[in-house]
């Protein structure tokens, strides 16, 4: 059977997130609660998380999250790791057997830095530096996945229900200023732990649900830019069209979204002159990053957390806030289960994103 | 000798209890085709002069004609077909070249008809386009590296020139002079009024239809036929034709018969003398003197005209369209083998090029392989038959197609392939004012729109059906096509799966 990667598998899914705006760090428990009440949009075939401001002790450095088939693949990769960076901390990532997780494969952590020398040699920025390894790494190395490689934050995922999957890492035991949790309910699965949800991308996670319609659109446009889709999932995709946008073409994470889920024609030229204009030209100018058909996503990234659905809002994503928690999650229950008290509920239009950050914090790519 | 060459192809066929002999099929008839035999009030029909245009066909109040192909056959051979044994009589009978009009209408695979298309089911929901928005609308033209800021941050638009398009369609050069004033009145309305675009075609621009300069597409060909400054700031994009698919390799005539006061005027050569563009342009003998020619347009119209250039799909059309990609272009406009054309030497529109789809698959990968698809738009032609034709060249990877004989076909055209006698029953391809009025612009333009309208709604129910509600998610969207009975290679070049992958 084909793995992810090899084949293009649709599927729904539950989201769910948590974030503190104060930046107050807080265990795992909510968020697992908060996706366990969603049990019956997952199947059993995939579950993960993305916990920011996990690592405040090693916060400078890129946290990566390995899987390995076996320990050569790990030794394999490990000396590419040593020729690419300064590894300042290694360790087996901390899982407790689980029933229902099966398969897991071997699980590591490195705190790296680029080696300084190589760097300068490379001619690129760091964190191109960095993405660039990944890639290499998720394209060249057989039975090696990067899971997640950004600062201060981590991935958790696998195969299996969300809560089965939050148990076997322990996740409870990790605090964070922001959580997002993704059950995935695939159409089949050849059950490989590298396609489970969140995908990351330096700092960049995403969790989706939904189809999108324009997947080979955006594929086709984002790999001619040096992406490399190895796991032929939307959300994959979605992350590889964000980090363009924002990275490379310096747009703010609200034009992203503007181009990513634009507004209809019809909606544009009822603009005002002025935002017509940029409106227009957003969509020209990034027509290959229009994407189409169902999703709600939620974006996590170094101080913020973005919360977006598709211009036909296909996909359920509801809004909650209290105090200085923001939460939003496919259905209201995951929200009330954790605060059924909220200050606030709201449920974003098709193509509004809803952006939220850390007070007087980082502010990734202004607003 | 004989007293014929061959036996004619098509017969006339009468229905003589239907008959009134009321001899407007004669009258229709340039051909002659038709007479009446007085003494007996009784219709005859000379059938070695019939095209098979359909013209007394369809005007015959009683319904009494029919054209019929003859049973009359050479004996049976697998290797020297009808066709080839009566063109080669022809040549021994004349001499000459064999000349053919429109597209290819050969055996060669069509693999339009090879591609099926995709739909949702329960994972995601298709979007009905009565209900909802759904978005054909197209900008053609390059794409700058980066975004611009202004001090206050605010993004501006640094974009080139660009071609606005309510759809993705346009109507393809076809030349005054090669086709009638009725015929590129009606193109030009019918683009004004949908908000698309139509090419003049190498012979110039009549000073009637300036007035549609911003739905115009003006042609600079090897001839240089009607070009001047004004004709170049008249469109609102100028099309470098390099090369035709009906006819890759060679250049244009326009038979003396057909430049009459009014075409000769608009296309600045003489009254009544055969118009002759040479093979290649004589300033472009390689890649890097059409930059030139490229930037001197640029220049005439102070960089507010994108730039097209059109080439005929040919065997290292990948190659030569990235160099193009590089020459300053903003659009490159590839026209398949099933191009139309309205005069070509027979061999050459029969067997020189390749199929549309494959060049178009090849193009857009070589272009996205080099990291520079969005540098210019691409824009393909040569055997649109169909909505369905257009969301598959779309979803190959063009951002609009050109119609030409499909938009012939809505103004009455019946692909008789004669158009390089000059004689068209329906007033398209012909310059004779009592032909010529047989072409109403009102209804012409009309039905112009009637067909992109429909064609538009087709694509948005596929569009729809797919799941996408914009255009822009359909371009180069591979997977939502398929392959039937196509072999491995044939796929590898389209890019696409089979079906049932």
């Amino acid at each position: 059977m084909l793995k992810e990667g090899q084949i293009r598998i649709p599927s729904g899914c539950a989201i769910s997130g948590i974030f503190s705006r104060a930046g107050q760090r807080f265990g795992g428990r909510d968020i697992i609660k908060s996706i366990s009440i969603m049990h019956e949009r997952s199947n059993g075939l995939g579950g993960g998380f993305a916990a920011y401001g996990i690592y405040p002790e090693y916060k400078e450095y890129y946290a990566f999250h390995l899987f390995y088939d076996n320990d050569a693949a790990k030794e394999h990769c490990e000396a590419f790791l040593n020729r690419h960076f300064v590894i300042a901390q290694t360790s087996e990532i901390p899982t407790t057997r689980t029933e229902g997780v099966i398969g897991a494969p071997l699980i590591w952590r490195y705190f790296v830095l680029p080696i300084t020398t190589r760097l300068s040699h490379s001619l690129l920025d760091e964190k191109e530096y960095v993405a660039k390894c990944v890639f290499r790494i998720n394209t060249e190395f057989d039975g090696c996945f990067v899971v997640s490689s950004g600062k201060n934050m981590g991935v958790f995922k696998g195969v299996g229900f969300p809560e089965d999957i939050a148990h076997f890492y322990m996740l409870e035991d990790y605090r964070g200023y922001c959580f997002t949790a993704h059950g995935r309910y695939p159409t089949n699965t050849p059950g490989w732990w590298g396609g489970a949800h969140p995908f990351a991308l330096l700092d960049f996670s995403v969790v989706h649900n939904g189809e999108i319609s324009s997947y080979d659109a955006n594929r086709r446009a984002v790999e001619m830019y040096g992406y490399k889709c190895t796991l032929q999932t939307d959300t994959e995709v979605i992350a590889y069209v964000l980090d363009y946008l924002t990275r490379q073409k310096g747009l703010t994470l609200r034009e992203a979204a503007w181009v990513i889920a634009a507004p209809f024609w019809q909606t544009i030229e009822s603009m005002p002159e002025e935002d017509r204009v940029v409106y227009e030209y957003l969509r020209n100018m990034f027509s290959s990053q229009l994407i189409t058909g169902p999703f709600s996503i939620l974006v996590g990234f170094e101080g913020g957390l973005m919360a977006l659905n598709d211009r036909l809002k296909l996909r359920g994503m509801v809004v909650g806030e209290k105090d200085d928690r923001v939460y939003v999650a496919s259905e209201e229950a995951a929200i009330r289960i954790i605060e059924p008290e909220l200050d606030s509920v709201y449920w974003p239009k098709g193509g509004e994103p809803v952006i939220v950050r850390l007070e007087g914090g980082n502010q990734i790519g202004g607003v | 000798m004989a007293a014929f060459d061959f036996y004619p192809d098509y017969e006339v066929v009468r229905n003589l209890d239907r008959c009134i002999v009321c001899r407007v099929c004669e009258r229709q008839c340039a051909n002659g085709v038709h007479s009446c035999l007085e003494e007996k009030n009784v219709m005859l029909a000379d059938d070695s002069q019939c095209v098979d245009c359909q013209r007394c066909v369809l005007l015959c109040p009683t319904r009494a004609l029919k054209i019929v192909k003859s049973d009359n056959t050479y004996k049976q051979n697998d290797n020297w077909g009808k066709k080839a044994i009566n063109e080669l009589i022809i040549q021994a009978s004349t001499g000459s070249v064999l000349l053919s009009s429109m597209g290819n209408p050969e055996t060669y695979p069509i693999y339009f008809d090879k591609l099926v298309i995709n739909a949702s089911q329960v994972t995601n929901p298709s979007i009905d386009p009565l209900r909802e928005p759904m978005e054909t609308r197209v900008y053609l033209g390059a794409k700058p590296a980066a975004v611009e800021r202004d001090d206050r941050g605010r993004i501006k638009n640094n974009l080139p020139p660009q071609l606005k398009l309510s759809m993705p369609m346009m109507f393809s050069a076809m030349s005054y002079g090669s086709i009638s004033y009725n015929a590129h009145e009606s193109l030009a309305r019918a683009a004004a009024e949908l908000g698309i675009y139509y090419n003049t075609g190498e012979g110039g621009l009549h000073e009637d239809f300036y007035r549609y300069g911003a739905n115009t597409i003006v042609q600079v060909a090897s001839g240089r036929f009607g070009v001047h400054k004004d004709y170049l700031n008249a469109g609102s994009a100028i099309e470098i034709k390099m090369g035709q698919g009906a006819k890759p390799g060679i250049g244009g005539h326009l038979p003396g018969r057909k430049i009459v006061a009014d075409v000769s005027r608009t296309r600045m050569t003489p009254e009544g003398a055969d118009a002759i563009s040479p093979a290649p342009h004589h300033d472009i003998y390689s890649i890097e003197d059409l930059s030139q020619l490229v930037y001197s347009l640029k220049e005439a119209t102070e960089y507010k005209k994108p730039v097209i250039v059109k080439i005929a799909a040919v065997h290292n059309v990948a190659a030569i369209a990235s160099g193009i990609a590089r020459s300053g272009a903003d659009i490159i406009s590839i026209d398949g083998f099933r191009g139309g054309t309205g005069a070509a030497p027979t061999r050459i529109r029969d067997n020189v090029g390749i199929p549309i789809e494959l060049a178009l698959a090849s193009v857009d990968s070589r272009l996205r392989n080099e990291g520079i698809r969005d540098r210019v738009s691409v824009v393909v032609s040569g055997g649109i038959r169909s909505s369905a034709d257009v969301v598959k060249a779309i979803a190959l990877g063009a951002d609009c197609v050109y119609l030409g004989t499909a938009a012939l076909l809505a103004l009455g055209c019946h692909l008789c392939r004669a158009c390089q006698a000059g004689k068209c029953n329906w007033g398209i391809a012909t310059q004779e004012l009592e032909l010529v009025k047989r072409l109403n612009p009102d209804i012409g333009y009309k039905r112009l729109i009637n067909l992109m309208r429909a064609w538009k709604h087709e694509i948005e129910e596929m569009m729809g059906g797919m799941g996408i509600n914009s255009i822009e998610s359909l371009k180069g969207n591979r997977l939502m096509l398929r392959g039937v009975g196509l072999n491995e290679k044939e796929l590898e070049v389209l890019g696409v799966k089979h079906a049932g992958q």
